[in-house]
């Protein structure tokens, strides 16, 4: 079947493009070739994730602590976003099969109608990201840095509790808050159930906490930036946004090459070339970039 | 290849079926944390980042090798995209890692 999309004419002799030993046109090979220097990259990037993570190991952020949110629902369910978000890339994996299948056989409205529904889920992945980062970025219930840059969090009864509700504010009202130690440090000693947690994940109790927070404390941390974050190690924001965003980047290139892709399908143009290879390699980068994010869904969120 | 030609698609929800179920295995796992695969410690991590690891590569071949259609190109092809990364990315965490570990003991 590969067979029917190669261009080179078999007949003509070597040194004139007749051997194709590969039995791959050049344009999907070259796609290919993209492909392993894009895999190198996101691999390095990854890599010098887990260098950081090992470096840190013991003061570095538990994910299922970080990402423990879902639109429209209360409490926490670590991990359940993030499934879904790799369940919406997964779909548009299989529509945009779909699309390649229908390619081959030259159905050109079912190539439109599966393109589509690919450019849909592109879409969706991209504003369920927008919201992952818009969460990432207000934070949820803060933390207190220490002068050596580490954070800790405040318990009560084993579970996290929230610096906004110490503070007796709403931390979704819309305002941008900004906390004084000093004012937190008060709130915190006049609640004995508060006790804190260091970033190694050990406990103090209440008196213990309130002598620790007086010699160390730096400043309350509420979300993240490039600088500093309330989840634990700044290099910890540092990757999130870097990697999610440089595959971010990945899937909305994605979506704009689909939506020439479709916009030229409707028009004919493969129709008149006769055949749909052009889906066929946008579809070979759209698979690639639902691979990278099973790859970042496992080393960002599970591991 | 032959599914392919006769015009039957099952083979792509097939694949679909794998990936979501591998996925939901995952995340089921990630949210019960079994003990003995998280107090279990190989190869300087908990068995239970292992399995993720494992089933990770597993969902990757399916993405590769059927989506992305690799495993029915030529085999030199095929062979071709694999070794660079199959030899450098081993390669390059090998050598990574182990240093950030050496890093965290040393400095």
């Amino acid at each position: 079947m590969a067979d029917t999309l190669i261009q080179n004419d078999m007949n003509a002799p070597a040194w004139k493009g007749g051997d194709v030993p590969y039995k791959a046109s050049y344009g999907k090979m070259m796609m290919w070739f993209f492909l392993i220097t894009d895999t190198l990259t996101f691999s390095a990037f990854l890599a010098a994730y887990g260098f950081s993570r090992f470096k840190f190991e013991d003061i570095w952020p538990v994910p299922e602590d970080v990402f423990t949110h879902f639109p429209f629902l209360h409490g926490e369910h670590p991990l359940l976003f993030v499934a879904l978000m790799t369940f919406i890339l997964i779909m548009s994996s299989v529509t945009m099969v779909l699309a390649v299948n229908y390619g081959h056989k030259k159905e050109k409205n079912k190539v439109i109608m599966w393109l589509s529904f690919t450019i849909i889920g592109g879409f969706m992945f991209l504003a369920s990201q927008a919201w992952e980062w818009g969460h990432f970025i207000h934070g949820d219930s803060g933390g207190v840095q220490l002068k050596n840059t580490e954070v800790v969090h405040v318990y009560n009864d084993n579970r996290r509790s929230s610096i906004y509700d110490i503070m007796g504010v709403d931390s979704h009202d819309g305002a941008h808050h900004h906390f004084e130690l000093n004012d937190f440090q008060e709130k915190f000693s006049s609640n004995s159930d508060l006790y804190i947690r260091l970033a190694n994940r050990t406990f103090l109790n209440h008196d213990e906490s309130i002598n620790y927070l007086n010699t160390n404390a730096n400043q309350v941390l509420l979300g993240a930036n490039l600088k500093n974050n309330e989840y634990g190690h700044a290099l910890f924001a540092d990757y999130f946004f870097f990697i999610t965003g440089f595959h971010g980047f990945h899937v909305f290139s994605g979506v704009v090459l689909l939506i020439i892709l479709l916009i030229n399908t409707i028009k004919g143009t493969y129709e008149r070339r006769g055949h749909y290879e052009m889906v066929e390699k946008i579809g070979l980068y759209w698979h690639f970039v639902d691979l990278v994010w099973v790859f970042v869904f496992t080393f960002f969120y599970l591991v | 290849m032959s599914d392919e030609q006769n015009g039957s698609n099952w083979w792509i929800w097939k694949v679909f079926w794998i990936l979501l179920g591998l996925t939901a295995f995952e995340v089921g796992l990630g949210m019960y944390k079994p003990n003995f695969l998280v107090e279990t410690i190989f190869l300087g991590t908990k068995l239970l980042n292992h399995v993720f690891i494992i089933l990770t590569l597993v969902k990757a071949g399916y993405i590769v090798l059927v989506f992305m259609h690799l495993g029915f190109e030529k085999s030199t092809f095929k062979w071709t995209i694999l070794l660079p990364a199959f030899v450098l990315v081993p390669y390059l965490l090998f050598i990574i890692l182990s240093e950030g570990a050496h890093a965290y003991l040393m400095l």
